[in-house]
């Protein structure tokens, strides 16, 4: 395929670069998990499998050759040689055909699957691609104008649709900015215990806002101010989700692309499955934290993932 | 040494609370342990100056069946540390020679270091050699790692305007940290030679010629022996 126009952003993403942080290398990965799985499944594909993960949106590439794609996560018009084309199903595409993606409006990441996988080489054990690192991807960079994608040969397949239950809600990107009706969960750990109690209470009951700092690294938010009695730390290793509260006191949700070590004080950490929907909301929308216990967050996790394991897709033909 | 969490899948262990050659080495024999003892459920194990981060897979492992492990990993440690002398340096770490080309060519910050630290080039070339540094910490970049300590003597605070491009292989001093730049990037340490040997290769296994815990000395060489090695200037 070869893409006319990578829009705001768009990189190859497989499920992320694990056990590289001791030599300084991030995760990356897909921002939204599950949007990517599902993906994938409605091709057919490996859960591991490259995709494109475009970024608002503005994605336009013409297929050189016979298909399955498919298309999930924020909420987007598709057109296919101009015609409408629904999200989370298998689509058919043949040599010649345009698929054009507009802009968002709920959610802010869209993955494109296609079938056998964008195929790229692999740099530790991944293809996910970190710009910051140069690495993955394509010469470690994000899709630009012109580039030729390679994809797998044509196999005929059932094509599948994902049943409208079971598909995520974003949230809106109109006026005014939609407010999140579910909290992002937190364990606590770290330095929480260098917070003072009216902080924390505060942390936990308060409303904070997506900034415009907003992106692969990490989600900036706005809200009360929570400073921690820690000024000088030493550096230690950062996990997905980890809440920093630098000395302006605005807590930073650090997602994919975050650094690997760092020197500020953090509350706890976001559960993955809710920085998933964190990373799929834009400036202006509003969050509230919950704190639950990582026994709480064991639990939670394998319920959801049980229920994940149940979702069945409906055969199309 | 306290044991707290992280995250939903992340525990951290505190070993103390400044940076000692006798944590980090106590921090490199952990990493050893579990990895050998819980490998395969473990994603990533993150060493760092007084820390270390596991993060695990919740369908192999609770909190509660890790923080066991990671008594198991300690009892093992202790065990060998006191029938080898109950002292941190019974715990071996591989030591790496890095050859450096000094000299201002390679290292435009070299002299005014040495006269802020009222020395002679030579002087400072010579007290960054004597060293026997230790790898704190692997981050910030693929592949940079913190080194100390540096002697007090040659310790520079960082530059008030960073460069724009540190080249790759510069060696360079920021307070009491020593570092080889992996590869072109903007920063503010001071520069004081080059390292010929890279210290980031993504096609090389292993690609990094250096881990955390690992000691390091500097060796200075001739210009002529930086380019025979592949140095580029």
């Amino acid at each position: 395929m070869i893409v006319n126009n990578p829009g705001v952003l768009a990189l190859i993403q497989d499920a992320g670069r694990l056990g590289q942080h001791r030599i300084g290398l991030t995760v990356g990965g897909p921002m939204d998990p599950f949007a990517f799985r599902w993906a994938n499944r409605l091709c057919g594909n490996d859960d591991n499998a490259s995709v494109i993960e475009v970024s608002i949106g503005g994605f336009v590439a013409e297929f050189t050759q016979q298909a399955h794609i498919a298309i999930t996560g924020a909420e987007v018009d598709v057109k296919l040689n101009g015609q409408a084309v629904e999200q989370w199903q298998t689509l058919s595409v043949s040599e010649g055909d345009v698929l054009k993606l507009g802009f968002a409006h709920a959610g802010c990441r869209i993955y494109i699957a296609v079938q056998g996988g964008v195929q790229v080489p692999s740099q530790f054990g991944s293809c996910s691609t970190v710009v910051r690192e140069k690495i993955g991807g394509v010469d470690g960079g994000s899709l630009v104008k012109g580039q030729v994608l390679s994809i797998s040969p044509f196999e005929q397949r059932s094509k599948f649709i994902m049943p409208i239950e079971n598909r995520p809600a974003y949230l809106s990107n109109g006026q005014p900015a939609a407010k999140s009706m579910s909290p992002l969960r937190v364990v606590q750990g770290y330095q929480s215990d260098s917070f003072s109690r009216a902080d924390k209470a505060l942390f936990f009951s308060g409303e904070y806002t997506v900034s415009e700092r907003m992106d692969r690294m990490g989600y900036r938010l706005t809200g009360h101010e929570c400073r921690s009695t820690i000024t000088n730390m030493l550096s230690e290793g950062i996990c997905h989700g980890a809440i920093q509260l630098p000395p302006d006191g605005q807590p930073i949700v650090l997602l994919n692309d975050r650094q690997t070590i760092g020197g500020y004080p953090k509350i706890g950490s976001v559960m993955a499955r809710d920085t998933a929907r964190l990373a799929q909301m834009t400036q202006g929308n509003t969050v509230f934290f919950e704190s639950v216990t990582i026994e709480e967050a064991h639990a939670i996790n394998l319920l959801a993932e049980y229920k994940e394991s149940q979702i069945a897709l409906v055969d199309l033909d | 040494m306290r044991v707290e969490v992280a995250g939903e899948n992340a525990l951290i262990l505190y070993f103390s609370d400044e940076v000692s050659e006798a944590s980090s080495a106590y921090i490199y024999a952990m990493t050893q342990a579990l990895e050998a003892l819980i490998g395969k459920g473990v994603i990533d194990l993150v060493p760092s100056y007084a820390s270390l981060l596991i993060i695990f897979d919740h369908n192999v492992y609770d909190y509660y069946s890790l923080k066991q492990y990671i008594s198991k990993a300690k009892a093992v440690i202790d065990q060998t540390r006191i029938a080898s002398g109950n002292s941190t340096d019974s715990i071996e770490a591989p030591t790496i020679t890095l050859p450096v080309y000094y000299g201002t060519e390679a290292g435009p910050d070299l002299e005014e270091l040495a006269r802020n630290a009222q020395l002679t080039t030579e002087e400072v070339i010579a007290i960054h050699q004597a060293g026997l540094y230790q790898v704190y910490a692997i981050g910030f970049a693929p592949g940079f790692a913190f080194l100390g300590q540096v002697d007090e003597r040659i310790a520079a605070p960082r530059k008030s305007t960073p460069r724009k491009a540190v080249p790759k292989g510069a060696v360079a001093i920021a307070d009491r940290q020593t570092a080889v730049y992996p590869s072109v990037s903007p920063g503010g340490w001071n520069l004081i030679g080059l390292c010929p040997v890279p210290m980031f290769d993504a096609e090389k296994t292993p690609s990094m010629p250096l881990a955390t815990g690992n000691k390091v000395k500097f060796e200075a060489i001739s210009k002529a022996e930086f380019i025979a090695m592949g140095g580029e200037l």
